[in-house]
């Protein structure tokens, strides 16, 4: 699309157009988006097309179109985290990301739907209602942020932002066959990205091809002052290492204990598929062990919690938000409490109480603190395994996309999900998922999962590359044309 | 085995600030029992000798210059509060009446 752009072929505004249809005649099946701005968009892109016609250098991605995940502050545009503690509420400033976005002329078609404040795997805890799958709309399209995957496999929209803290990237990336990237913590801003978990929160790219979630990933990253915990570094040559795709002579490890038991035979099927082709491309295939990995779940699923139970303490329906029983004589204390009843859905309240114990005094040193140890020797894993090999490899997900509220009310069984995913933000390295086929049994799409160290990013995409490469070559045409096409069966 | 009672489920949800009915508290509590039991593993090889991290990146007093640059006007600052006065947040009352 850029290279239509650039060569005149077709306008921003044309493109900009063809999705805004596209979402006008899919979005009632999918529903993606919480919020389309269509006005905006083509401001947008016209501002673009203006300045291409005046000869100015524009950036690779400049008036191609984007979707963006809702937990993003957009100036004057709505901001709900899926929440609706948030309805209603409009940023009075830009986050960094988006203010990159604009700086490159990447136009933003609306905000996606997600898991209230993205706290879920399945986008089915959005206050707004569940996305489905394009796939197969009976099924979820990953989470927290299956808006964003749900409209790149609908083609919606091109390119998506996402958020990542224990796979919200990587595993709706994964269950829609596109692409989605975590880079390592600290490589993107998260100035103006709605807390969840601080210290395992980041933005990333997604999109359908390895090179254009690393044209995506380049244009938003980099450092920011306005983040105390952004990395002051050159960004990884991420689009570089996507148009060589070379893993001659790469040690690529996989990860023992992220495979085998649980995991969908067709999983497991692709996968080996896939370690095959690297090979083939001349990579070494060597096997790696991290014995901790297994108590990642249990380390995450309280520091996330702890960390979110006092991140979302901001949300008191004082400043702005949801306000509720502010009848005269009411207390502050009072509000508060009914506020928070009503605005928070079950998954958040549930997170909420399970920090707050996690680090209520007496419990704290058996819970939260014994979680922070696991995350040093989950680290030291990591730091171990990538002396054996240059980047680690495994499935993104132990099964493929689960139907709509087949584990709504088994919070576990949903948690077992982000199981291969959250080791990378335990030790805010990065991580990849990219299609790798469909399984066997039922047909839907398998993710491939790709782990680098710490602002090696460019690993994970130099791998992609090469594996996209194989596997289009293999298949003919890309994985999202077998997907159904929506229109077709209205 | 770890649980949390009914009575434990209602004094967090007052620390968490958040109004629960009956029918919640129960429900949690049971879920509880499950989870806790879950996530207690992290116990089984969090030993004395391992260091604990809080953060992924080892930084330490970041900085910014001294330098005022511009902020949100008060306008913005409020606009999007749920009721304001005289250029103020109005809240509900927060000390007791005594």
């Amino acid at each position: 699309m850029a290279a239509k752009l650039a060569s005149g072929e077709t306008t921003s505004v044309a493109l900009t157009q063809a999705h805004l249809d596209r979402i006008n005649s899919v979005e009632d099946k999918v529903h993606a988006f919480l919020f389309i701005d269509a006005k905006g968009a083509l401001e947008q892109a016209a501002s673009v097309d203006a300045k291409r016609a005046k000869g100015e250098k524009l950036s690779p991605l400049a008036g191609v179109p984007l979707a963006l995940k809702d937990v993003l502050a957009q100036k004057d545009k709505p901001t709900t985290c899926g929440s609706k503690i948030l309805e209603g509420w409009l940023p009075p400033y830009d986050s960094t990301v988006v203010a990159n976005l604009k700086k490159n002329g990447i136009v933003i078609l609306g905000k996606t739907n997600m898991d209230e404040f993205a706290m879920g795997s399945s986008t089915e805890n959005s206050a707004y209602g569940p996305t489905h799958n394009p796939w197969d709309l009976s099924r979820i399209p990953g989470g927290s942020g299956g808006g964003s995957s749900a409209a790149l496999a609908s083609f919606e929209a091109p390119l998506a932002i996402g958020t990542d803290t224990g796979g919200s990237i990587r595993q709706p990336a994964a269950v829609t066959g596109t692409v989605g990237v975590k880079p390592t913590y600290g490589g993107v801003s998260r100035y103006g990205l709605v807390a969840f978990s601080s210290s395992l929160d980041q933005a990333g790219p997604c999109a359908r091809t390895v090179l254009d979630t690393a044209l995506l990933h380049e244009a938003i990253a980099g450092y920011d002052p306005k983040d105390a915990t952004s990395i002051n570094a050159p960004i990884p040559l991420v689009v570089q290492a996507a148009k060589d795709g070379n893993v001659k002579g790469m040690k690529i490890g996989v990860v023992k204990e992220l495979n085998g038991d649980g995991y969908q035979p067709g999983v497991r099927a692709r996968f080996d598929e896939a370690l095959e082709l690297l090979a083939k491309a001349g990579a070494e295939i060597v096997e790696v062990s991290a014995p901790n990995f297994e108590y990642a779940l249990a380390a995450y699923y309280l520091i996330a919690p702890s960390e979110a139970s006092s991140n979302l303490a901001r949300f008191d329906a004082m400043r702005y938000g949801l306000r509720v029983g502010d009848v005269d004589g009411a207390s502050a204390e009072a509000v508060m409490n009914l506020t928070r009843e009503v605005g928070f859905g079950k998954e958040v309240k549930r997170r909420i109480i399970l920090g707050t114990y996690a680090l209520s005094s007496g419990y704290y040193d058996a819970y939260y603190g014994s979680a922070q140890k696991v995350r040093t020797l989950i680290t030291q894993d990591f730091t171990k395994a990538f002396t054996k090999a240059d980047v680690l490899v495994s499935p993104t997900c132990p099964t493929t996309a689960f139907k709509i509220g087949e584990k709504a009310n088994d919070p576990l069984a949903m948690y077992l999900n982000d199981i291969a995913t959250i080791p990378v933000n335990m030790a805010g390295i990065g991580g990849m998922s990219l299609p790798a086929g469909l399984a066997d049994e039922d047909g839907l799409p398998v993710g491939f999962q790709i782990m680098s160290p710490v602002m090696k990013d460019e690993r994970m995409y130099s791998v992609g590359a090469s594996l996209e490469a194989a596997l289009l070559s293999k298949w003919g045409a890309p994985l999202l044309d077998r997907a159904p096409t929506l229109e077709a069966s209205k | 085995m770890s649980s949390l009672s009914r009575d434990e489920v209602a004094k967090l949800a007052g620390l968490a600030r958040i109004e629960m009915s009956e029918e919640e508290l129960v429900s949690l509590s049971k879920e509880f029992t499950v989870i806790l039991d879950a996530v207690a593993r992290v116990q089984e090889v969090a030993s004395a000798d391992v260091a604990p991290t809080s953060h992924p990146l080892s930084l330490r007093n970041v900085f910014r210059p001294d330098v005022v640059v511009p902020s949100l006007s008060p306008e913005q600052a409020l606009s999007g509060a749920p009721a304001q006065e005289e250029q103020r947040f109005r809240v509900p009352q927060i000390l007791g009446e005594e």
